[in-house]
Order: structure tokens, then sequence, then C-alpha cells
């Protein structure tokens, strides 16, 4: 993937002095309070916390075994945190299930797509949320439409052969991905967190995902972005917060920092599980001077 | 990561209309269910060509081919049930119970149907909370429900003869034009099922729930509440069907259910409903069901002893699934 054009970042540059940081004065979309999860004996989080902004995009970088999808499935209520507490928009709402993240805004790409390969296109797409009348029964014709709509709108399916019938069975790897991010578009979320979006996607493929994260941002809405691929984090993230063995290594602007030190701070992390730059930015210390946020010629992030 | 390819440079493949896939394999055994009837016909026309054997079939097949339709739900949902026999006489205990108190048939034949729906929620509660696979919970429970059956009517038989002047019984196991009430209650069951199945948020759960139970977390299914109620269906139909046929009989023996497990399954199964959960059809019960149903009096009919009977039935169900799985792997990729 290292050898491909690197796309213009100039948009993504000029953004930079409108975005948010955790100082700002708004309440958090989303807020972590000192979670902490173990499964089995094995701490897979360690007190960790993190705010979410309207209009922001977070990256959350890490190793495997970082506890980066453990951190996901608290936020979106797949697992209930063991210390600590989930806070939307200020309000600290305990016993967080599925049913309540998705009512208050949260949808999710996951990396495992959680899509059912022998079912209809439309019944993936309303998941768990059907369209119904009174009683239960599903007004099947308009989830069929609006299925057919959000393929040839925001999928760009535009074969003929693919109908809101066709079953997931005959998707490639793209469309799949393509299938599980317009379904959490479809529910107005507010917040839209994206586990490893690009894993299996060809390169035009993530391009159209960078953008479309891109956009997440422009409408005002959140989200969280998980990738292992540090230049797709670094091109569309306001913030990137690294996760080292269940704990948060440090939280990193992308407007102060390029991402060639950003890519020397994660090498830290990953042999020594800190970094000596620590002192460097903290989010009460005052701000460092302000770096080109431009990457510098030739590690074009999307590479 | 290496293999980066744009959309444009992957070769179309061929997708054939999602309206033949869907439904290839229950062209196929609808197919095979007509064929198997041509032969019985070509066979024994005597037997096959007239009224009779037909109102026969009306009245025998939907005793198990109404726990069928809910036991197609549940392993669509990726379970099943194996207690099915057992709970058609438990519930006719409970009938037994308040008719003799009540003299009532209506009232007797709510309490069957009670006594079935609260036997399913036992099975439901018990496999989802303690968490243990349905095969075994039911095979446990099958026993249990079996045996409380015979501990609660000490092992002995009722004579029902005095239910036919109930006008409940006419509604129940009557003839209205001349075909058994039997029938028509199957027709109502499985146009029910069908509409739960497909047009009904508890068989959009039940679809995800089989097919994927890990993406039924993640997207917030109410798995247990589905499961749950699933079960609680097929114990409520296992009942009616048990009270209908010892209203036709007259009688109600606790021994009453056993053998139907096998072909009340290898109806599910011969109609295209698949074992891992996530697919399954109504329509392929129904006919499932009938070829099940109708190869005993075929092969009698047909000049073969008894003896075939067996030989035939296996020869149907491998021929059957065999279909299903040969149409499905052409169809869906």
């Amino acid at each position: 993937m290292a050898d491909g054009p690197a796309p213009s970042e100039s948009g993504t540059g000029e953004s930079t002095a409108a975005r948010r940081s955790p100082q700002s004065e708004a309440p958090a979309r989303l807020e972590l309070r000192h979670i902490s999860k173990s499964f089995g004996g094995v701490q897979v989080l360690r007190d960790v916390s993190l705010q979410l902004f309207p209009g922001e995009v977070v990256g959350l970088l890490g190793d495997n075994g970082a506890g980066k999808s453990t951190l996901i499935k608290i936020v979106t209520g797949v697992h209930p945190p063991d210390e600590g507490e989930v806070v939307f928009g200020g309000k600290v709402v305990p016993n967080l299930d599925v049913q309540t993240a998705r009512s208050l805004g949260v949808e999710t790409v996951f990396q495992e797509r959680a899509l059912a390969e022998q079912l209809p296109l439309w019944r993936n797409i309303f998941m768990g949320r059907p369209l119904t009348h009174r009683f239960g029964f599903l007004r099947t014709g308009e989830m069929r439409q609006i299925t057919s709509d959000l393929m040839g709108r925001s999928m760009g399916f535009t074969s003929a052969v693919l109908t809101p019938d066709t079953t997931v069975t005959g998707l490639s790897g793209g469309e799949r991905q393509g299938l599980a991010i317009v379904r959490a578009l479809h529910f107005e979320a507010e917040i839209i967190i994206l586990d490893e979006p690009t894993m299996g996607l060809s390169l035009k493929e993530t391009e159209k995902l960078l953008t479309f994260v891109d956009g997440i941002r422009a409408a005002g809405k959140s989200a969280i972005f998980i990738d292992h691929n540090i230049f797709h984090v670094y091109s569309v993230a306001d913030r990137i917060i690294v996760l080292d063995r269940g704990t948060v290594a440090g939280e990193f602007p992308t407007s102060r920092y390029s991402l060639e030190e950003l890519m020397g701070i994660m090498r830290e992390v990953a042999v020594g599980g800190s970094y000596t730059e620590a002192e460097r930015y903290r989010p009460d210390a005052p701000p460092p001077p302000p770096l080109d946020a431009t990457p510098p010629a030739g590690a074009g992030p999307l590479a | 990561m290496n293999e980066i390819a744009t959309p444009a440079a992957v070769p179309a493949r061929p997708r054939l209309s999602s309206w033949t896939a869907a439904w290839a394999s229950q062209i196929g055994i609808t197919t095979a269910f007509i064929l198997l009837w041509l032969t019985f016909i070509v066979l024994a026309p005597g037997t096959f060509l007239s009224e009779n054997i037909y109102l026969s079939f009306a009245q025998t097949t939907p005793f198990f081919a109404l726990v069928a339709m809910p036991l197609t739900m549940v392993i669509i949902a990726g379970d099943i049930d194996l207690s099915f026999p057992s709970v058609m006489a438990l519930g006719m205990v409970g009938f037994v119970f308040v008719w003799q108190a009540t003299g009532s048939v209506a009232l007797g034949a709510a309490a069957s149907l009670g006594v079935g729906a609260l036997a399913g929620l036992f099975n439901g509660l018990i496999i989802t909370f303690v968490g243990i696979p349905s095969l075994v919970v039911t095979i446990g429970t099958q026993f249990l429900f079996r045996g409380l059956t015979l501990v609660l009517v000490n092992g002995r038989s009722y004579a029902l003869v005095d239910t036919q002047k109930s006008p409940a019984y006419d509604v129940l196991v009557g003839r209205p034009l001349g075909i058994p009430m039997e029938f028509w209650w199957l027709v109502i069951v499985s146009v029910g099922t069908w509409v739960l199945l497909n047009r009904h948020r508890l068989g959009q759960n039940a679809y995800v729930v089989g097919d994927n139970r890990h993406a039924a977390t993640l997207m917030g299914i109410p798995i247990r509440r589905t499961r749950i109620m699933l079960f609680v269906l097929t114990g409520l139909m296992a009942a009616f069907a048990g009270l209908l046929n010892s209203l036709q009989i007259v009688n109600f023996y606790p021994g009453m259910g056993d053998g139907y497990l096998l072909p009340t399954l290898a109806a599910v199964f011969v109609g295209g409903t698949s074992v891992f959960g996530g697919r399954g059809s109504v329509w392929g019960t129904f006919i499932g069901a009938f070829m099940i149903g109708g190869i005993t009096a075929g092969i009698i009919a047909s000049g073969l002893t008894d003896y075939y009977t067996n030989l035939v039935y296996g020869a149907v169900i491998l021929i059957s699934v065999s279909i299903h799985a040969v149409l499905q792997r052409r169809f869906t990729r």
C-alpha cells in the first residue's frame, strides 16, 4: 500500500484551524471517565478517559491487544465497563446497552462488519432497527425502497443485478464494507465509530472512505476512527489518541504534530511503552509551539 | 494489502436474479413433491385419484405439520426443540384437568395451550439464562415433560367422547365444507408463521440471530427474548396439535406424540431449512410435511409391503436435502 500516489493534503491542512481541541468550551458529545475492563483476570483497559467533541474526528491508534476494540465495545454498549462512566452530552448513562447506545446516536462500522450473509441487503441495513407498523409488523416495501436509494446514492452500487433482495453472499469485500458504512450513516448517527474500516478495501475504496470521514466532520457529527495504518488515521483525524496495553499513552492533535513526529512517538511507545516527549503535550499544559501541520513531501498520508 | 485492484479491474461475477436465487431450492422441492405424487398416482391410481386419501392426509398430516411451522422458525434462529412430542401430551393434561373440573371444552383447550406455552417458556429460559445448547436442554425436558405427564395422570388414558357435544369440538376438529378442521388450522398457522417470519420483527430477528449471532449482539438485537419467544410458540403449537389429535381420536393417552419427533424434523429439513440457521421457508416445510405424510400411504397403496416404508423415507429425505444443497450452492454464489 506504500507506493500509491499521494493525494493532495491541502484541504485537511487548511481546515485544521477550525477543528476543535480538547480545551474547547462546548460539552463533549461523548466522554469516557476512568474506564477499566478486564476479561477473565486479564486487564484489557486501565483507567481510560477520553472525550469526543461535536465535529471532531478522533483517531485511535495502538497495537493489537492495546484495547481499541474493547474500548469501542464499551462505547457501543456491547460490554459494560467494570469501572468508570460513559457520558453522552454531559449525562452519565448507567447500564448502557446496544439499543440505548444506538438510540443516543452511536452507530458503528465493526471490524467484523456484523452482516448476516444469507439475508438480503435490506434486512442487513435495518438489522436491529426495522421500520415497523404497530405490533411489530415490518414496513418491507419502505425498507426495500430506502435500501435501493442508498445503494444507488451512497454505496455506488450501480450494477443492475444487485437489488435490495440480493444476499450479502453475493457482495465483494469492498461492497460489504460499503454496506456496513451506509448502514451506520443511514440512522442519522451523531457519533460514528469506524473500527478498522479500510481493512480489505482497495486503494480507490479507501480514498472514498477517507473523503467520507471528512464529510462526517463537515456535517458537524463526530467520529472515532480506528486503524492500524497511521497514514490513514493522520490524514483524517483532528486528534490522535494512542492506546498502549490498555492505557492512554498520549493524545496528539494533528495540528501540532507532524506525521513524522507521530511515527517516531509510536515507535517509542511500541518499544518502551512510553515516549520521551511525554512532557511536550498534556491537555492542561500550555500548548507547544505550533508545528507545520502539512506532512513533509514524500511522506504523504494515504501513500 | 498488496493486491490492490480498482473496482473496474475486478471481473464482473455473474449474479443471477435474486428471485431465482431465493426461490431455486423452493422450486426444486416443489418439483420433487410433484414428481413423488405423480409416481404414486401412476403406481396406485385407484387410491391417489380418490377423494378419501386426501381427506385422510388433511387429518393426519397437520398433527405434526402444525408443530413443524414454529419449529422452522426455531431452527432458522439456530436452535432446535426435541421436546415437543412430550409437550403434545403435557398440554392435554391441562385440558383433561380443567375440562373435568369445569365441563368446558373451550376452557380446557385454553388450559392446554397455556401449559404448552409454559413448557416452551421453561425450555427458553433454561436455554438462554443457564446457557446450555437447546439440543441438550430439550433432550432433558423431553424426558421431564413426558415424566410429568405420566405422574400427573398416573399413567391413565382418558376417554374424551363427551367433548363431542360441545360446540368448541366442531371449531377444533369439525368438518366444514367436508374438509377436516385440522387442515384449515394448518393453513391458518402456516399463513401466520409466514407472516411472523417474513413480515414481523420477530422473524427479522430470528433470521439474524440464526445467521450471525455475533452480529446480532453487536447490532443490539434482543437475542434472548427472540429465542425464548420462538420456544414459547413451539410449545404452544405442540399443545395445540396434541389437543386436535386427542379430540379427533376422542382419547388421550400419556404416550401421545411419541414417534413424531423425527417425521416433524424431517419435514422441516426436507423443506429446505438450514440446520445451521439463517435460512428456511414456511412453504418448504408445508410441502415437506405432506411429502413425509404421504409416503406411508403411497407405499401401501402402490402394493409394496410396509417394509419398504423406511427405505423410501430415507431416500426421499436424502434426495430432498441434496437438492437444496446443490441449488443453494449454485444460486447464491
